[in-house]
């Protein structure tokens, strides 16, 4: 673990505090070049999912492989139907793959996926949580389900980081985007997780609700060096985060890479222009396949 | 040992979080807390009144008072302890929370434990203000039964729970499409359950049909105590063997199409 240093120890962890269980309180933060080195938090092989019938299937993720370092933010960028969300629930367990393998945390998710899941969290504005639960009961139901021990302690801390206190006796129903992804967001962080899964973190919301959540996930990720993936439309943001990109299309990653490194490869300015490069199947500057590059899985 | 005391407690923690999720919705709301109590009432009160009246005019009710009151508040048992089930299932259907529920630690079999002791909690609080309210109105009290009461009443939920968990499978494979199933399918097995009459009653094949439900055994056997003042333990045994199968069989179900559901993705796309 060449370069790396050991955070989150007693008062260093996320708001102030030392992280609890699983060694959550010895999580590396490593410098890029060792983040090569480390064990892949998450680890992706020959990954396949096939919808319908086997007379007229449809291919969602068509053989991708990838691994994700330690203390990592990855985007995983890409248009409408190309993947991303298929991709991030085969990764948590709510889609059985049709072929190939993940490991998370080390562990097999396909066969020991309840070894970890008490590691990891997610969050998704295309799932939500009880309309007529209020903010505080959604967050106690999901603290016992997580095993946190003190969860009314925990429930205060995170409502507190996250600025919902004063909306923990409403019921989630009745919040706005802005309030309803913040309160998302506490229920994916209410168990400190090793690993964060987010898709599309900041959608819908206006630009400052938008910049108040990803100044918290780097806050988070840089305090508790938490590997974090993210699905996301919005290439600042994914600019803003993310230390490695994988550029989905048509089920396929068609690139990878740091954003430096695609703003390089394909001679543009912003993410943006790469993604339309990429949408459009305009290849330029000679960009070489995908193979071999940071976030491969087969080092 | 101490790994397997903590694995227990951990999965009883869960549990008891899914049971406080769904208390937490119901006490939320004062109708769905009178709504729960509101039916079994209203059905015992009308039974009662023709109970009242049948029993001047038939000899069969005015062998055994309260024979229809007594059968309503059992077939109460069964159809609350399957909507008990079922219902708890579609609310989470309704709010889309199942995504988030299984990227939880939660284990299908802890919340199906939750299902069940959910429909348990509402069908005592819709059923016993029904039972005892049918005491000031019509000087009955099922609560004479006694033990056997008890043992009615278990395997009669116990029903209700596996239906249910059948019926969430089916929900879980076609979606909200199939969501009327919770509230009608029942209704399919009461001509053969034999609530209000004997079984002999019904045809020579449909007599088959009803000997293969627990309920046909245990309204039968509560007539027995009832008019006879005998525990047919005959059928108490085969309401108990019948569903200890239909049980396992409704697992087995349950976790089939749980495990279609995740193959083709259900679990993310269960809005309405």
């Amino acid at each position: 673990m060449l370069g790396c240093r050991k955070s989150g120890g007693m008062g260093e962890g996320l708001e102030g505090r030392a992280l609890e269980g699983d060694g959550a309180g010895q999580r590396a933060i490593c410098s890029p070049y060792s983040l090569l080195m480390s064990q892949p938090v998450i680890k992706v092989d020959h990954l396949t999912k096939r919808f319908g019938d086997a007379a007229s299937p449809v291919t969602a993720v068509n053989d991708i492989s990838f691994a994700v370092p330690a203390g990592t933010v990855v985007g995983l960028l890409g248009g409408n139907g190309a993947g991303k969300t298929t991709t991030i629930s085969m990764l948590l367990g709510l889609l059985l793959p049709t072929s190939g393998a993940i490991r998370m945390l080390g562990e097999d998710m396909l066969r020991h996926r309840h070894r970890v899941l008490t590691r990891m969290n997610f969050s998704s504005p295309y799932v939500d949580l009880p309309h007529r639960l209020t903010v505080a009961e959604n967050l106690t139901v999901y603290g016992h389900l997580y095993g946190i021990p003190g969860v009314r302690r925990r429930v205060a801390e995170i409502a507190e980081a996250l600025d919902v206190t004063r909306f923990l006796k409403k019921p989630v129903g009745q919040l706005s985007a802005g309030q309803k992804t913040r309160v998302a967001l506490a229920k994916a962080l209410l168990n400190k997780p090793e690993v964060l899964l987010l898709d599309e973190p900041t959608a819908s919301l206006d630009p400052d609700t938008a910049d108040w959540i990803r100044t918290y996930l780097e806050t988070y990720r840089d305090r508790t060096g938490a590997t974090i993936l993210l699905a996301s439309h919005n290439m600042l943001e994914v600019e803003r985060l993310c230390g490695l990109v994988l550029m989905m299309r048509g089920g396929v990653i068609v690139d990878r890479g740091t954003p430096a490194d695609l703003l390089e490869r394909y001679g543009r300015d912003t993410l943006e222009d790469v993604f339309l490069d990429i949408a459009r199947d305009r290849r330029s500057g000679g960009a070489e396949p995908a193979a071999d590059r940071v976030g491969d899985a087969a080092e | 040992m101490t790994n397997m005391m903590r694995t227990i407690g951990a999965s009883a923690r869960r549990v008891a979080a899914m049971v406080l999720r769904y208390w937490y919705l119901l006490r939320g709301s004062w109708p769905r807390l009178l709504e729960l109590a509101y039916w079994p009432t209203v059905q015992m009160i009308m039974w009662g009144f023709i109970s009242q009246f049948m029993a001047t005019n038939s000899t069969w009710v005015a062998q055994a008072a309260g024979v229809l009151i007594a059968a309503v508040l059992l077939w109460d048992v069964l159809f609350r302890g399957q909507l008990g089930v079922s219902l708890s299932f579609l609310e989470e259907m309704w709010s889309r929370n199942l995504g988030h529920l299984f990227v939880s630690p939660l284990r299908p079999g802890e919340w199906v434990v939750a299902l069940m002791t959910m429909s348990l909690i509402r069908t005592l609080l819709g059923t016993l203000p029904a039972g005892l309210l049918a005491i000031p109105i019509f000087g009955y009290s099922i609560f004479d039964m006694g033990l056997p009461l008890v043992a009615f009443f278990a395997n009669l939920i116990i029903m209700g729970w596996w239906l249910g968990l059948m019926i969430v499978a089916l929900i879980l494979r076609h979606g909200l499409g199939a969501e009327s199933l919770a509230w009608v399918s029942i209704f399919l097995l009461a001509p053969v359950s034999a609530v209000y009459y004997p079984v002999s009653v019904l045809p020579g094949w449909l007599q088959a049909v009803a000997w293969s439900l627990p309920s046909a055994h245990v309204f039968e056997g509560m007539r027995a105590l009832m008019f006879e003042g005998v525990i047919r333990w005959d059928h108490l045994g085969w309401a108990a063997g019948l569903n200890a199968a239909y049980m396992v069989l409704a697992a087995f179900i349950f976790l089939h199409f749980f495990n279609v559901a995740r193959s083709r993705g259900a679990l993310l796309q269960t809005g309405e």
